[in-house]
C-alpha cells in the first residue's frame, strides 16, 4: 500500500501529502514530515548521499509494512533522495494517512526513526572550499529513538 | 557470490563490487569478514573493527553469525546515516 521512491530529483511535499487524501472520504488525518539538508557551521557546500539501490527501496517498504501491521493506516508515501544535495534542499519525505491523527503521527515518527537507522543511505559532507569532509557518523541518539518502537512491541 | 561495498567500506576496499569465492570453511558473515581481512591492506583497514561494519545478505540486514549458504549477494557498509 505504501508508495516508496528513492530518487535523485526533488519532490513536491504539498502535492504528495494531498494525494494521500485526494478523492476519498475515509481519511481523517495526514501527517507529513520533510527532512532538509542543514548547514550547522556555515561551511557546508553540500551533502553527497550514497545508497544501496534495491535494498534501499526494499528496506523502506519493510518499515512501511511494519507500520501498516501496527496501526490502521490508509496510505503512506516515503521519498528519499540521493546524490548531491545543497543546504536548504529537501532530502526526505514521509507522509501517512489514517482515520485518526494518533496513528498517523506515530506511524510517521516510526518510519522516520527506521529510515535513519535501517535504510541503507550514507551521507558525506562536502565543504564550501571544495574539500570532502568525510562520512557523517551515525548517532546513538537515532538508535535509541528507533529502539523505542521495538521495545514497545514486546 | 557477488560482494558490494558502500561508503567508507567501499573506499577502503578500493572497489564497489566484486565476485567472491570463499572456501567452504567460511560459513557465516563473521567468517567472511575474517577471510576478507586477509585479502590485503585495504580490506584489513575496512574490517579493522568488524563491529563498526554492517552486513546485508540478499538485501536484508544480517548479523555476524548469519549463514552465508546459498546467498547470491552480500553487502558491507557503515552504520546508516540517511533520513
Amino acid at each position: 500500500m505504501a508508495s516508496v521512491r528513492v530518487q535523485r530529483e526533488d519532490f513536491d511535499p504539498g502535492a504528495e501529502a494531498g494525494a494521500l487524501a485526494h478523492g476519498r472520504t475515509d481519511v481523517g488525518a495526514v501527517v507529513s514530515f520533510i527532512g532538509y539538508c542543514r548547514d550547522e557551521g556555515g561551511s557546508l557546500a553540500a551533502l553527497e548521499l550514497e545508497h544501496y539501490p534495491g535494498m534501499a527501496e526494499e528496506e523502506v517498504a519493510r518499515a512501511a509494512s511494519e507500520a501498516e501491521a501496527r496501526w490502521p493506516l490508509l496510505g503512506a508515501t516515503v521519498i528519499h533522495r540521493y546524490g548531491r544535495i545543497a543546504p536548504g534542499e529537501q532530502i526526505v519525505f514521509v507522509a501517512v494517512a489514517a482515520a485518526h491523527r494518533g496513528a498517523a503521527f506515530a506511524a510517521a515518527e516510526m518510519l522516520m526513526d527506521y529510515l535513519k537507522t535501517r535504510a541503507p543511505f550514507w551521507k558525506r559532507a562536502i565543504r564550501s572550499d571544495g574539500a570532502v569532509e568525510g562520512w557523517i557518523e551515525s548517532k546513538q541518539e537515532d538508535d535509541r529513538s528507533a529502539a523505542r518502537w521495538s521495545a514497545a512491541a514486546d | 557470490m557477488k560482494a558490494l561495498y558502500f561508503a567508507w567500506v567501499r573506499e577502503r576496499v578500493g572497489t564497489a563490487e566484486e565476485e567472491l569465492d570463499p572456501p567452504p570453511t567460511v560459513k557465516t558473515v563473521g567468517d567472511l569478514i575474517a577471510w576478507l581481512r586477509e585479502r590485503g591492506e585495504g580490506y584489513a583497514l575496512a574490517f579493522d573493527k568488524p563491529a563498526a561494519v554492517r552486513a546485508a545478505l540478499d538485501r536484508v540486514h544480517a548479523r555476524s553469525g548469519a549463514s552465508i549458504a546459498g546467498v547470491k549477494e552480500v553487502a558491507f557498509f557503515p552504520p546508516m546515516t540517511g533520513g
